[in-house]
């Protein structure tokens, strides 16, 4: 069946209720009921959940075979836990797992020979790289794998389109008897945002820390009474791997024009005034936009009511300059965002449902004026993708929170490079699309702006604003990339599926096929 | 067009294609694609006909766009001028030029090339680039030794080598070329650009050494990264103060002349009508840095 972004969705990917992408609002007001976690009740107060190891933990909590387990990624590069839990559980003889990650990156490339093997056969993610993206598209992986941005995870969970059998928490420090935080240890990661839906809504929760610390644990992000068994292992990650070079502080000068003439483009729109809600994804160019703000918003004493994130140093000098009145973070890019959250008193932690879950009664991204987001490619429909590659068609990227933000932002500000080496950024059609077109505003590229024909009322102030970079259709943008390079070929695909690309509201964007 | 802005020539490998495909976004003013130091012995062909290929197909936005040839004493100037010249190139940089002999000779070529791939006879221009001592003592004759030259460049590299000492943060070893040079120039009536700085990493060093030879009077320096062309611009856009002095000076100037009278102070100071060309010159550039707000044409 065809959907509203176009793409062809297979028939038998939609039974038991699930339907096609019916545009970004189709869902808007329906209502629910929440999947609930089956709990075990420690009315016992001698009952301890201390155990000696992961393996006792994985015992204890009844992982078998044909289980889904989760992951929170706040370490990002610098993740062990994912790996260290798959060794222990595939030790254990235990197969047929779905990992229900909030992203998988290039540290868990370890795991591909446990797809092999058949340990692991199902996979739930945001992010999806390296060798696990390999592997899924070239069908390795037994079962389809999901795509899900990171407000639709939380919404996937709570409507019970998964479930998660036992929960995986790393968690930098921890009382024995569960209380669970994001800071205090030798591995802190700032914020435990993306495990607060699994700890409310799996059955069974282990927290594992490499800082046990006295009880209570206060304030808590995984609370207690949620928390089955604690496990102390001698490191859960590398905090200083969290920046990758995704998140770089960049020097490009092709980045530096891009992000100049997006922060025009943002001072520029109505929505630029005291008071108003920004975000950032990751990315060379999204990132520097913060940079070129600051005079803006000095010179016409404007400050910024709320910053959400994806929270990066700049952010933080803006906050300790005065320039933002609160940050809501989710996550955290750097060692400086991760010393700031829950100690600057105006730098909140919240949970990803707060942040981006289309299914709760509203979201943080719901009040975003501004999100800039990056893309792999974009079309002439102004559709996104920013989960497979445009050589190979290799899944090698993350939707993230960037379908969340799109969706909730009143001006979504796509940067990108209008060719990456000489592969054109901006073309007829994307590859996959993860964010549909209805949903971005305007597309900044380092020859021109186009903002998106919907958006009518951005395009008149834009036209008489001081731009860096000219005003152009997005056909002529992939007119001049076609020039330059060439129009890309399509990419070969055999029939088979190998990954769907979930809407946010659970609805079927587009499907990912095995590579030839 | 032979007076335009030059604050920034930058250089590029006329071989690499990831670099050459659309350098345009970093507007420098000039482009100079290098068939010289940046290409191996054995890729000069590839490199001339890349070269050529994104002359023909590539649209660089009016920026100028200028050739470094090989030298004179090797066998591949003469094509390089060819190829240039056939995909429409603006300008041809001679390097280590020492003699009116070496601009003649890279002059007849461009002629014959002109001539070969019907480019109107002495549309291309040049500009000689001076790199050795015996150069720098023949500037002012360089300057003045074709009606093609819109400029001369100073360049550092073989200098030093040839004066036998070494470039210093503070430039003093180039202080003396560099002066005569731009004077040479100046006599000439033509433009004047400076060596380029190769720490890329080092803005500070580098603005450092754009303020210095923006204060010698230099119109703009050659650069090796996008990463120097913003910082140069912003150098050598005029300060508001200087654009509402050059404001006033052209207004008052104008009324004045109404009036017949040549000389008269505003303000206090002094303004005479030799000072209305310096102030166009500002104003001009205040709005090629797309800072002027005023209302001037």
């Amino acid at each position: 069946m065809i959907n509203k972004a176009g793409r062809n969705i297979p028939e038998e990917f939609l039974r038991d209720g699930v339907e096609v992408f019916q545009g970004q609002y189709y869902l808007h007001d329906k209502e629910y009921i929440k999947s609930s976690p089956t709990v075990r009740a420690f009315v016992d107060p001698g009952q301890e959940k201390l155990v000696t190891d992961l393996r006792e933990a994985i015992v204890k909590s009844g992982l078998r075979d044909g289980m889904t387990i989760s992951f929170h990624h706040h370490f990002r590069d610098g993740d062990y836990i994912v790996n260290m839990v798959v060794e222990a559980i595939a030790a254990l003889g235990i197969k047929d797992i779905t990992i229900c990650a909030s992203s998988l990156g290039d540290a868990h490339d370890p795991i591909v020979r446990y797809i092999a093997s058949g340990v692991i056969t199902g996979i739930s993610t945001s992010g999806i790289r390296g060798k696990i993206g390999d592997a899924v598209s070239r069908g390795l992986l037994q079962k389809v794998a999901y795509i899900r941005s990171h407000g639709g995870r939380v919404r996937a969970i709570e409507a019970g389109d998964i479930h998660i059998d036992v929960a995986f928490i790393g968690a930098p420090t921890a009382d024995a008897y569960g209380n669970a935080r994001g800071k205090g240890g030798k591995s802190d990661c700032g914020v435990l945002s993306y495990s607060m839906v699994d700890a409310k809504y799996a059955d069974k929760v282990v927290v594992i820390t490499d800082c046990l610390v006295d009880f209570p644990n206060f304030p808590p992000s995984i609370e207690q009474v949620d928390v089955d068994y604690v496990v102390v292992v001698d490191e859960i990650g590398n905090p200083k791997k969290i920046a990758n070079a995704m998140l770089r502080f960049t020097q490009d000068p092709r980045e530096l024009i891009i992000a100049e003439a997006a922060a025009q483009v943002l001072v520029h729109t109505p929505y630029f005034k005291d008071g108003f809600s920004f975000q950032t994804g990751g990315g060379g160019p999204s990132l520097a936009v913060t940079r070129f703000l600051r005079p803006y918003m000095e010179k016409q004493g404007i400050k910024m009511g709320f910053a959400l994130g994806g929270i990066t140093q700049p952010m933080l000098d803006l906050l300790n300059d005065g320039l933002i009145r609160t940050i809501v973070d989710a996550q955290d890019f750097d060692l400086p965002s991760i010393a700031s959250v829950n100690t600057h008193p105006r730098h909140f932690e919240i949970s990803i449902s707060q942040y981006a879950n289309p299914f709760n009664k509203g979201a943080f991204v719901n009040r975003l004026d501004f999100g800039i987001l990056a893309a792999l490619e974009i079309d002439t429909d102004f559709n996104v993708n920013v989960v497979t590659g445009s050589e190979d068609g290799v899944l090698r990227g993350a939707p993230g929170g960037h379908v969340d933000i799109a969706a909730g932002a009143k001006c979504a500000i796509l940067v990108a490079p209008l060719l990456r080496t000489r592969i054109p950024t901006i073309r007829d059609r994307v590859t996959t699309i993860t964010t549909p077109g209805e949903s971005v505003d305007v597309v900044v590229t380092d020859v021109g702006i186009a903002v998106n024909p919907k958006r009518q009322d951005l395009l008149a102030v834009l036209q008489k604003a001081k731009l860096s970079l000219p005003l152009r259709t997005i056909e002529e943008l992939r007119d001049e990339a076609y020039a330059i390079a060439g129009a890309p070929e399509e990419i070969q695909f055999e029939d088979k599926v190998v990954a769907l690309v979930e809407y946010r509201d659970g609805t079927i964007i587009d499907v990912v096929r095995k590579v030839k | 067009m032979k007076n335009r802005l030059r604050r920034t020539m930058m250089f590029l490998n006329a071989q690499k294609a990831s670099l050459v495909k659309d350098a345009y976004i970093y507007k420098p003013d000039s482009i100079i694609f290098d068939l010289e130091d940046a290409v191996a012995e054995n890729q000069k062909d590839s490199a001339r006909i890349a070269l050529y290929n994104a002359l023909k197909s590539i649209d660089y936005k009016g920026i100028e766009l200028v050739v470094r040839i090989n030298g004179l004493d090797t066998p591949h100037f003469k094509e390089d001028i060819r190829a240039a010249v056939a995909g429409g190139i603006h300008t041809v940089r001679v390097p280590k030029t020492e003699t009116c002999e070496d601009v003649w000779a890279a002059e007849k070529e461009i002629e014959k090339a002109e001539k070969e791939f019907g480019v109107p006879v002495g549309k291309t221009l040049m500009m000689a680039a001076i790199e050795t001592p015996l150069g720098v003592m023949k500037a002012y004759e360089l300057a003045k030794s074709s009606k093609r030259i819109m400029g001369i460049s100073f360049g550092a590299g073989d200098y030093v080598r040839t004066m036998r000492t070494t470039r210093s943060p503070e430039g003093v070893e180039l202080l003396g070329a560099r002066t005569q040079v731009v004077i040479a120039a100046r006599a000439a009536g033509i433009m004047c650009f400076d060596t380029v700085y190769l720490d890329v990493d080092n803005m500070e060093g580098f603005a450092d050494e754009v303020r210095l030879i923006k204060q010698l009077g230099f119109d703009g320096k050659s650069i090796i990264s996008p990463k120097q062309i913003a910082i140069t611009h912003q150098i050598f856009a005029p300060t508001q103060a200087e654009i509402a002095k050059a404001e006033t000076t052209i207004r008052a100037i104008d009324e004045y002349a109404r009036d017949g009278i040549g000389v008269f102070t505003v303000d206090g100071q002094m303004i005479d009508i030799a000072m209305l060309e310096g102030a166009k010159r500002t104003i001009e550039l205040a709005k090629a840095s797309g800072i002027y707000e005023g209302d001037l044409a």
